[in-house]
């Protein structure tokens, strides 16, 4: 490890204007910054989602509440779906891809820097796209000013005669052109990690988060295609008179229905293996150990890669498919639990026997566990098809999936951000603070999303947008608002920490948590150039290697 | 224990990687597959779905020249390549225009099927099913050879200016996995629109 040998004298450089600076970061192609440009971005779209589903909340609060009309209350379920998981959960994970993968296989850049950041701005417009139907949508004439068709946007739903005015064309296009980036962002992503790697980087001593992005790219590149294709589809059915979705001329909402959730559950995948990858690097450092059955990581990754392409369907059970496919999606349902269960084992493994430190990411990881594992859990029960025919459309199904993606993939994500936030800004985040942020964020989470369950026991379903009273939903619903608030005031700590630490906190230093892995050789924040020689590694713990000479892992692998 | 006198481990003697532009071009592939699957399956699956004329079987004529000729683009495309390779850059230049005239003769060919369906037959994509299905996956196929008839163009403008060598080859062999791409979409969208289809 030369690189950490050389210091490199710093030159003093004047304070530069701010429009230099905006300009630096409007024309940048380097990794890092693309990816904070990533990760900032989505951050907005966290908090503007986030309040649009406190504005459901608030809606859903007390029965016969008027706190929004119907229509708006589609409106705001139909953003905070869509902004959730195209304009929030994949640019944050794709920022972190960004900065890290080039970081932790010893390389300079990602292996195309200006598809780089063409991949980040066609993301940008695509966000903007979709806010911009606020003001471009006809709202003036009553058609609408915000899509309205939910996130899944079922035909016949989207046809001209019931969604007119501009708003799902906005839905549409920005989906299409976010798309695109994200395929942009994946194919770079799988040819940085397979042409840059630094002498010595062989695939089998990859750190598991290059491993497991690596499996999340080309899953991008196999699930998001065809949502392009379904979304050039509805703009020819929109725009050219075209009939792929319209019943009337003999063409098929089911079909839709398909093609959608071709790219829908694959991408709750590529959402969720980037947070596995997180797991996998924040557990081994806080438990002291390395990460228990690295080959087998590696093997189950791919093996939910692979199968999680043929679960689509078990979100169509209702539909009426005939027996043999409902039996089909059952199966392979119940199948992508098997990998995913190895790998919970394989934390619990690194976690055993370990000398455990309960630093923040420690604890949000932690967390991740119990809440991952009851959100398969309710996943294995939905994916049974007699079971989902029952509670489908319920809100039992919402209080699983946001026990996936909140519990899971918000979780992570803050993890990940505890954890490298000292890298990315060269401070590390209030230790005091972050406790404030995670136990409030866990009771705020657990109130709202363990609760949700039981209205849908009840047979409270999805998507109304109020309820009469005396059905036994009154008070679990205000309970549930509440856990939503207290979770939007565990935000505005994590914000305020993230702002304070910024200029206050302590300085990190290269290796606050004396970790294994080559982001943490060089300073932080990173030089321009990463590293000021290239790296050279001999296990999957270079650092380790370079700390404990006597001892290192190469011996072993 | 004082066996490893040195922790800084020591480059591998050989450390090859492979090439990012091949790579790269392969991801692409792989999601224009996919796209492309998309609208072959709702090809397939709406056909005979379409409640008036015109149907395939009344219309549509197998245009075997056409294919012919963005076949042996493949086959000129790939000599270019390997021409350029062993730096006999004129060979390399006249092969690469005939890849570029067999493409935009088979274009011409597009051209000339969409001018008499619609003024013939009065099949547009508002037509039928059809109409939709068969404009948008023949339509978005020749939208990729547009694509890469744009790119190789490109190439070809820089080759009659002498800056085309054996340096770029690398390039040039990135580019030919493309054309390579388009062609053998075609040989699919040629089954299943004119043999399975009609």
């Amino acid at each position: 490890m030369s690189s950490n040998a050389i210091t490199i004298p710093r030159v003093q450089i004047d304070e530069k204007p701010w429009v230099d600076t905006l300009h630096e970061w409007v024309t940048t192609v380097d990794h890092k910054q693309l990816g904070v440009l990533y990760i900032l971005y989505a951050l907005l779209f966290l908090v503007i989602a986030g309040v649009e589903a406190l504005l459901i909340r608030i809606q859903l609060m007390f029965p016969h509440n008027h706190f929004v009309s119907p229509e708006v209350f589609n409106r705001l379920f139909t953003m905070h779906g869509t902004t959730m998981v195209f304009f929030m959960g994949m640019p944050i994970l794709f920022g972190f891809a960004n900065y890290l993968v080039p970081l932790m296989i010893g390389a300079r850049d990602m292996a195309f820097p200006r598809l780089n950041a063409f991949s980040f701005w066609l993301s940008a417009l695509g966000g903007f796209l979709f806010y911009f139907s606020l003001v471009g949508a006809n709202g003036l004439y009553g058609a609408g000013n915000a899509p309205d068709v939910g996130w899944w946007a079922y035909a016949p739903l989207t046809a001209r005669a019931f969604s007119p005015g501009h708003s799902t064309d906005y839905w549409a296009l920005a989906l299409l052109v976010s798309g695109f980036g994200s395929i942009g962002t994946a194919i770079n992503i799988i040819a940085t990690i397979l042409c840059m790697r630094c002498p010595g980087m062989k695939l089998s001593r990859m750190p598991l988060l290059v491993w497991l992005n690596l499996v999340m790219a080309g899953m991008v590149l196999i699930s998001v295609s065809p949502l392009s294709a379904a979304q050039i589809m509805l703009v020819i059915d929109r725009y050219l008179g075209g009939h792929f979705f319209d019943a009337q001329a003999g063409g098929s909402a089911v079909l839709w229905m398909h093609f959608f959730w071709i790219f829908g559950h694959p991408e709750v995948y590529i959402l969720i293996i980037p947070c596995f990858a997180f797991m996998s690097e924040i557990i081994p450092v806080f438990s002291r150990k390395p990460i228990f059955g690295y080959p087998v990581m590696v093997a189950a990754t791919v093996c939910i890669g692979f199968v999680s392409m043929s679960v689509w369907a078990h979100h169509m059970f209702s539909v009426g498919m005939n027996s043999y496919a409902n039996s089909f999606f059952t199966l392979t349902t119940m199948a992508v639990g098997v990998p995913t269960g190895i790998k919970i084992f394989n934390w619990i493994g690194t976690m055993w026997g370990g000398r455990i430190q309960f630093k923040v990411p420690m604890l949000f990881c932690i967390a991740f566990l119990f809440q991952f594992l009851i959100a398969g859990l309710t996943g294995v029960m939905l994916g049974s098809a007699a079971f989902a025919s029952q509670l489908t459309l319920s809100y039992f199904v919402v209080a699983h999936f946001h026990y996936t993606l909140v519990g899971g993939v918000v979780f992570a994500v803050f993890a990940a951000i505890y954890y490298w936030y000292p890298k990315i800004t060269g401070r590390m985040l209030n230790e005091t603070l972050g406790k404030w942020h995670f136990w409030l964020f866990v009771i705020g989470f657990h109130l709202t999303f363990d609760l949700m369950h039981v209205p849908g026991l009840l047979g409270m379903p999805r998507r109304i947008y109020t309820y009469e009273p005396g059905r036994g939903w009154d008070t679990l619903n205000l309970l549930i608002s509440i856990g939503a608030f207290i979770q939007a005031i565990a935000i505005l700590l994590f914000v305020a920490n993230l702002l304070i630490s910024y200029f206050k906190g302590d300085k990190a230093g290269n290796d606050p948590w004396d970790a294994w892995t080559l982001e943490w050789a060089t300073s932080s924040p990173p030089p321009p150039y990463n590293f000021a020689s290239v790296p050279v590694v001999a296990s999957r713990r270079p650092l380790w290697d370079l700390k404990h000479p006597e001892d290192p892992d190469s011996l072993y692998e | 224990m004082s066996a490893i006198a040195n922790p800084i481990p020591q480059a591998p003697a050989t450390w090859r990687l492979p090439d990012r532009g091949k790579v790269a071009m392969a991801s692409l592939i792989v999601a224009e597959s996919a796209i492309f699957t998309i609208f072959v399956v709702a090809y397939l699956f709406y056909l005979g779905k379409s409640l008036t004329g015109p149907t395939p079987r009344e219309v549509l004529e197998t245009p075997i020249f056409y294919t012919i000729c963005l076949l042996s683009s493949s086959l000129t495309i790939h000599l270019a390549a390997k021409s350029l390779a062993r730096g006999i850059g004129f060979a390399f230049l006249g092969l690469w225009l005939l890849t570029i005239a067999l493409g935009g003769l088979f274009l011409y060919g597009t051209a000339q099927e969409w001018r008499r369906l619609i003024y013939e037959h009065g099949l547009t994509i508002s037509t039928n099913l059809f109409g939709t299905t068969y404009y948008s996956l023949v339509g978005l196929h020749a939208f990729h050879v547009t694509a890469g008839l744009i790119m190789l163009l490109t190439v070809a403008v820089f080759g009659l200016y002498g800056r085309v060598g054996v340096k770029q080859s690398g390039h040039i062999e990135v580019l030919s996995m493309y054309w390579h791409f388009v062609d053998v979409v075609w040989v699919v969208v040629f089954t299943v629109v004119y043999v399975l289809g009609r």
